[in-house]
């Protein structure tokens, strides 16, 4: 069979939301992989400009449906740190409870996909069954089951109550228990095995040279993961430890992201069984001193990354964005090629790609309906107008 | 002679075409009832594949840009034609009375015409994902397709003849071959699956990878037919691996007056195939797809290997034994 281009994407029964790649192919095998991003943006970082700290948080929280915790948490700590403000350790106990919650949620939802991109439905509709233990926490806690608005710049906006602390800590050992089962599922399950071993092989040079985040670069062996390296709430004081996996094939991914299941386990049961009394939040000035901070936070998918320029008033003067899927992308490009064309959907789930997070800006010339990219100067030069003519007066 | 009345109401109404139709939609709701219940979903009710079936007939069909629509026409009507043809000649009321010598091997024939089929839609469909189902449809056919036909017809060289019917009555004087030919029937088992195109071998019909293969431009009556085809080819398999191992309808005992026996052995014959698709049902929700080159390797290596050893054996045994 000659080479031949298929386009997957926009609309594709694998992808759950838009993202655009044309495989070259020869036969089953991949030649090359052309990306084509942002078909959602949503302007999420100009509106986020226009919004008082109090306001721009439940904003932030929209840009992703499973993290939604991290980016609030992201901007939150980035704000505090800049006002250098003292968070009450039930705060961050009550942060971190959440923020590993929603980390097993995630893990758990992606363990499905990566199992229905194989065919596997069985194991997708059993870890989305056992994710709803997960999601009822956070009900419980929240109030809600994706979007929290637990965080505010402070502290956090809700107590927890005995009750709701009794009522998580009995739906664990449930919760341990079937991630056993899957940790079994996922080392004995014969055609599990052969579609993930060996598949989507990311060497641990190449993880460092296309800078791959989270557990993509984990399951590489690159040891390298935020809550360790740059500890916030109160990961430095709790006993954990980072996954890693040498393998750093989809099958390593898979066991990184199970591991980690379990230590949010322990995590979340050291943090309820443990959480010190006191206030939930202190009182925030309205507005922050002038100044620019980049704040880190390891999201389920891998590093968050905000950068946070304030100027004085109670409005940021930009915030900007990195998610973790967009760092993985590169990565991915490279690990499909030579690749089996079947192997498309699960080397790409393997990432748990976020794709409307990683929206920013894609240029489209009306009059010759033209679509492309431009170079970081010409970028510079559109979007600093105000400085660069400054310099021209 | 053959009364014309008891022949028109055998093909086309008892066990024939009405009943087959009724059934195979009857085994599609099972099927997707027991995957349900082992997923932990509740699935879909009773009448939802009746539902389906007769609502895709009436919507519309779109013929794809440059298309030859007869061909595209004909195809799912050619399909479903050769498996509801190759069922009157699997014994469901006691023998086929269109029985003959070598119907087995028509059988095995007009199964395997709805995989040409898919491959002729893919190929008409003039659409990437369509074509690359295609190919792997008739590249998977070349795998499966020789073991599964050596598995089946090591029950014809045991029993020394080439109508299922036949073999049938052979096994109620002997032993079913499930117990005879344990590894045939695993192979047949094996086979029926990746004909069947389910998990893991629904290789052709990847939804994540190829959206729906050949069956991505089909519409209408179109898909309403192929669907139909693959639903009775699930009622034709299980039946021909029913009468080829578990004895099909036949009662080791005489049961008196006739019609009562053929009652019995009518529902002897619900519960084998029925059982057999529960072990089907079991292989689709026990695993992932695999993927076509690895099937490759799989069946080449493995399942071909153990459908030759069986006819080895059965040559073996039949030097031994049942010739002198």
């Amino acid at each position: 069979m000659a080479e031949v281009i298929i386009p997957i994407g926009p609309h594709h029964p694998a992808l759950k939301e838009p993202v655009n790649f044309k495989v070259i192919a020869d036969g089953e095998k991949i030649v090359r992989l052309e990306l084509d991003l942002s078909y959602t943006h949503r302007g999420i970082e100009k509106a986020a400009e226009k919004r008082d700290f109090i306001r721009v948080l439940p904003l932030l929280e929209r840009v992703c449906g499973i993290c939604s915790h991290s980016h609030s948490s992201a901007f939150a700590k980035g704000i505090e740190e800049t006002m250098q403000l003292e968070i009450p350790p039930r705060a961050q106990y009550i942060r971190t409870i959440i923020a590993e919650l929603e980390r097993m949620h995630s893990h758990l939802l992606w363990l499905g996909v990566a199992a229905h991109e194989i065919g596997f439905n069985t194991l997708f509709m059993w870890t989305w069954r056992d994710r709803e233990a997960v999601q009822d926490t956070l009900e419980e806690m929240s109030g809600n089951r994706v979007h929290y608005g637990m965080n505010e710049v402070g502290g956090v906006r809700r107590d927890l109550t005995l009750e709701q602390v009794n009522a998580a800590l009995l739906r664990l050992p449930h919760l341990e228990d079937r991630i056993k089962k899957y940790v079994d599922m996922v080392n004995n399950q014969k055609t599990l095995l052969v579609r993930f071993r060996g598949v989507g092989k990311l060497s641990k040079e190449e993880a460092l040279k296309y800078g791959a985040v989270g557990p993509t670069a984990r399951a590489s062996g690159v040891d390298y993961d935020v809550r360790s390296d740059d500890p916030y709430f109160v990961y430095a004081d709790i006993p954990w430890e980072v996954v890693t996996d040498t393998s750093g094939d989809v099958y390593g991914r898979t066991c990184v992201r199970i591991g980690e299941l379990q230590e949010s386990i322990k995590i979340v049961r050291y943090c309820l069984e443990n959480l010190p009394e006191g206030p939930v939040r202190v009182t925030a000035p309205k507005a922050a001193p002038p100044g620019e901070i980049l704040s880190r936070y390891e999201a389920p998918r891998g590093e968050l990354v905000h950068f946070i320029r304030t100027n004085g008033t109670d409005k940021v003067e930009r915030v900007d964005i990195r998610t973790p899927t967009l760092a993985n992308w590169t990565s991915v490009a490279m690990c499909l090629v030579n690749q089996n064309l079947a192997d498309i959907p699960v080397i790409v789930a393997a990432i748990d790609p976020c794709l409307s997070c990683t929206s920013r800006i894609t240029i489209l010339n009306i009059k010759d309906r033209s679509a492309g990219v431009i170079t970081m100067d010409e970028l510079r030069r559109r979007s600093c107008t105000r400085c660069y003519g400054q310099e021209q007066e | 002679m053959i009364d014309p009345v008891y022949t028109f109401v055998y093909i086309f109404l008892f066990p024939g075409f009405l009943f087959i139709i009724i059934y195979g939609l009857i085994l599609e709701f099972l099927d997707r009832r027991i995957a349900a219940r082992m997923q932990n979903r509740v699935g879909p009710p009773f009448f939802q594949p009746f539902a389906d079936f007769i609502k895709m007939l009436g919507k519309e069909v779109i013929d794809p840009e440059g298309v030859d629509r007869q061909l595209f026409d004909a195809a799912p009507l050619v399909a479903l034609a050769a498996v509801m043809t190759a069922y009157l000649y699997v014994p469901v009321l006691g023998n086929s009375p269109l029985a003959f010598q070598g119907d087995l091997v028509l059988v095995l024939y007009l199964l395997t015409l709805p995989t040409i089929a898919l491959f002729l839609l893919g190929w008409l469909s003039r659409n990437i994902f369509s074509a690359i189902g295609g190919i792997r449809a008739v590249t998977q056919m070349f795998i499966y397709e020789v073991p599964f036909f050596l598995a089946l017809l090591a029950p014809a060289l045991m029993a020394g003849t080439w109508s299922i019917s036949e073999i049938a009555v052979w096994q109620q004087k002997n032993l079913w071959f499930i117990f005879l030919q344990p590894i045939g029937f695993v192979v047949a088992l094996i086979g029926l699956q990746a004909k069947l195109e389910r998990t893991p071998f629904d290789i052709p019909e990847a939804e994540t990878e190829i959206i729906a293969g050949p069956w991505t431009e089909l519409t209408g009556r179109r898909l309403a037919l192929m669907h139909l085809t693959m639903n009775v080819s699930l009622v034709v398999g299980s039946s021909l691996i029913a009468a080829l191992f578990l004895g099909g309808p036949m009662i080791p005992w005489v049961i008196i007056p006739v019609w009562m026996g053929w009652i019995a052995g009518f529902f002897l014959f619900l519960a084998k195939t029925l059982g057999v698709l529960l072990v089907l049902a079991s292989i689709k929700v026990a695993t992932g797809r695999i993927r076509i080159d690895q099937l490759n390797r799989i069946g080449w290596k493995y399942i071909a290997s153990a459908a030759i050893v069986q006819v080895a054996l059965v040559l073996i045994i039949n030097s031994r034994w049942v010739s002198s």
